[in-house]
């Protein structure tokens, strides 16, 4: 048992690690501190350095433009990314929709999206979430019916995480409505220029516009934008439920958010009840850290998928962010109105969605209740 | 970075459990609570034949050199056993003589327990000291010690005490020559209050700095023993779930239960990368800062998991938690006293805080 990184894995690190500091530029390390509005020239722009380097999808195979990199250095490099503060690398198409078409996708359907993944000339959203379908996903009801060379699809998506931006959708569609409702989903890839689609703000309680509502009202989709078979869907969407996602926990990220709480919080220290909570929140991140290093240990040793344990990164990861904003709040001069004390309490605000997005806290007991209890 | 187990701390561990899985399940561990001795002298010799005694101590002197994370899956299988035999009470001891100790002293103290001919145990607190480790009040004048210790675990089965003494004196005193209380801890140890009384020690080196180091190490172990009771407690919390029928259904098919069960399982992984955290840190830290910085963290996430899986794993099991008839209410004691011994939560999160 040695807890320490190797000498190879440390040199990756600095590797990593000065890279980031000369290549990451300025202003957007700055409005990332600022916890600023991010515009979707920032996200691209952030993006595409990483892409000439070559770092932005180190999970691809190597064909398609991976590093090869084993799941440690592919944790401590999105460690790294959280802890010097980058813009976040947007997933949809990164790592939800590129992985599920590496493993369902047909060649022409690889080598149409993955290029112009690698490169964000596509911006891609996920159209999972419905008004009438959250935690229950299978209920969902948008349809769409095979007409000829095309699908037509009707109905509505919701909490659609960056539409507005977005020039691609994925979305679970329902191509048959027979009695097992699983079996009636399938996959479909929707181009959102295509005409029929509407895009609404959802503004949530910290006053940003990050979500939206998409309506599809008669949308002709050919029938090639279909991944894997028709009602196969619900495979696809389980297969990225438990596919590698080691940084669930964000730890470089609340790593980072703790060092600026405790200076934050220096004059707050002499108050026992405020230290305590300080204390027990670093804590919990050790723990979380040291247990994502023994999954992430697991992984490289046995080969196998992690499965449920990202449930649980994902409840603690989860959990330690929303008390880290919490603490941020307090500590704050309540009376203060500046433009960095405004931005903490609407951080705070908006960080309460982290529990519920990308299967709720209570979704993710359920996963390890059944997965890793067999319950 | 590696969480494995080396070939030889996996073997170790493997036959302590077949061990005990053998010799100590349940039922034979009641007669041996209940006995005078309060542990059994025939396990005793056969956890030190299979090298346990010897294993921290330095190979000089008959041992093997090892540090916490050679315990520490032996540790792990105590805790799910409940063993109450005095092996960390006598490791202590031996690790103050070794570390402390005139050469002379360690040839006639180390090789005997090695060989676990020799118990011994650490008197160290005292009536109103609470986990500060520099509250001490018993005297040395020269050899002589007058004061009074309080719950010395192992204390009544030790054949010598290592007794600290004011401004990090320490010194090792034949057990004869103390007068003991003994009694029985919540959990079934055996231990014993101490009145001096003038008794001659001889004198070892080390101080305060040393006493933090045993401290520590003994909380890392406690983290370990922790981890392994925990690990029982959820298991068997598991399979009471899905056994125990209620309205017709296992009750593991409420997803009231099931959320809380998730929660003890989630606490208990926590709890022993604590433990990982803790063991690595006492047999490598870089400096004393880090070392208790890291033990310190460990033994508040411990003593927290430790109450919650404690409290919700009786609860889980409705009535029969609270027997004396099953396992999990014996466990639930051994947790009550591991997260409270060498320092509790509050503690350690005053120590966390000013390093």
């Amino acid at each position: 048992m040695d807890l320490n990184y190797s000498q190879e894995e440390l040199a990756f690190r600095d590797e990593v690690r000065a890279w980031l500091e000369a290549n990451l530029p300025q202003d957007l390390r700055q409005k990332v501190a600022d916890y600023a509005h991010l515009s979707k020239e920032d996200l691209v722009r952030w993006h595409k350095i990483l892409a000439k380097k070559g770092w932005v999808a180190p999970a691809w195979p190597k064909e398609w433009g991976g590093t090869g990199w084993n799941v440690v250095q592919r944790y401590m490099f999105e460690e790294e990314l959280g802890y010097v503060g980058a813009p976040p690398l947007i997933p949809f198409g990164l790592t939800m929709c590129a992985a599920v078409l590496l493993q369902f996708g047909s060649e022409a359907q690889k080598k149409r999206f993955l290029p112009r993944i690698y490169d964000c000339d596509d911006f891609w959203c996920q159209g999972y979430s419905e008004p009438g379908s959250g935690s229950d996903l299978a209920s969902l009801k948008t349809k769409a019916v095979r007409q000829g060379d095309h699908y037509v699809v009707n109905g509505q998506k919701t909490w659609t995480t960056l539409a507005h931006y977005a020039d691609w959708i994925f979305c679970l569609v329902r191509t048959d409505s027979g009695e097992k409702r699983q079996e009636g989903i399938s996959f479909l890839l929707i181009d959102m220029k295509t005409p029929g689609i509407t895009v609404r703000p959802l503004i949530l309680m910290d006053g940003a516009h990050e979500v939206n509502e998409v309506f599809f009202d008669d949308v002709k989709v050919p029938a090639e934008n279909l991944v894997f078979q028709e009602g196969k869907g619900w495979t696809v969407a389980k297969y990225l439920l438990g596919y590698e996602r080691m940084n669930t926990g964000r730890v470089g990220e609340s790593k980072r958010q703790l060092a600026k709480l405790k200076k934050l919080a220096a004059p707050m220290m002499k108050d026992m009840r405020f230290r305590d909570r300080l204390s027990r929140l670093e804590v919990e991140l050790m723990a979380l850290e040291i247990t994502n290093l023994r999954f992430l240990d697991r992984m490289r040793r046995t080969g196998q998928p992690p499965g449920a344990d990202v449930s649980m990164l994902k409840i603690k990861g989860t959990e330690i962010q929303q008390g880290v904003t919490e603490l941020m709040m307090q500590a704050l001069d309540p009376a203060a109105s500046d433009e960095f004390s405004i931005s903490i309490r609407k951080r705070y605000l908006s960080t309460r969605k982290t529990t519920i997005y990308a299967g709720s806290n209570e979704i993710q007991r359920n996963i390890i209740a059944k997965m890793t209890l067999g319950l | 970075m590696n969480f494995d187990y080396s070939e030889e701390q996996q073997l170790l561990a493997d036959s302590v459990r077949r061990l005990l899985q053998k010799d100590y399940e349940f039922e034979a561990r009641k007669k041996t609570v209940a006995s005078k001795e309060g542990y059994s002298p025939a396990i005793w010799a056969k956890l030190a034949e299979m090298g346990l005694t010897a294993l921290p101590l330095p190979s000089e002197h008959g041992g093997f050199g090892g540090g916490a994370v050679d315990l520490m899956g032996v540790m792990e299988a105590f805790g799910e056993a409940l063993v109450v035999e005095p092996l960390v009470p006598t490791i202590l001891g031996a690790l103050l003589v070794a570390k402390g100790g005139s050469a002379e002293l360690k040839q006639s103290i180390l090789p005997a327990v090695a060989e676990g001919r020799m118990k011994l145990a650490f008197a160290h607190a005292e009536p109103g000291s609470r986990y500060d480790l520099k509250a001490v009040k018993t005297k040395a004048s020269g050899a002589k010690l007058d004061g009074a210790k309080s719950a010395v675990l192992g204390a009544p089965m030790a054949d010598k005490l290592v007794v600290s003494a004011q401004g990090g004196g320490l010194f090792v005193v034949d057990a004869k020559q103390v007068k003991q209380q003994a009694f029985a801890t919540i959990d079934e140890m055996r231990a014993a209050d101490l009145v001096l009384n003038g008794a001659e020690g001889i004198p070892l080196q080390g101080g305060l700095a040393l006493i933090e180091e045993i401290a520590d190490f003994a909380s890392a172990l406690a983290c370990a023993e922790a981890a392994g009771a925990m690990k029982f407690a959820c298991d068997t919390t598991l399979e009471y779930l899905k056994t125990r029928k209620q309205f017709g259904v296992p009750i593991g098919t409420f997803q009231a239960l099931q959320h809380r069960i998730v929660d003890l399982y989630i606490a208990q992984e926590q709890a022993r990368s604590m433990a990982c955290l803790a063991c690595s840190k006492v047999d490598a830290a870089e400096s004393p800062t880090e070392r208790a910085r890291a033990v310190s963290a460990a033994k508040i996430k411990i003593a927290d998991n430790a109450r919650l899986i404690s409290q919700e794993a009786v609860q889980l099991h409705g009535g029969m938690g609270m027997s004396d008839e099953l396992k999990i209410s014996h466990t639930f004691r051994r947790l009550t006293v591991l997260g409270q011994l060498y320092g509790d939560a509050d503690h350690h999160l005053e120590r966390f805080a000013s390093l």
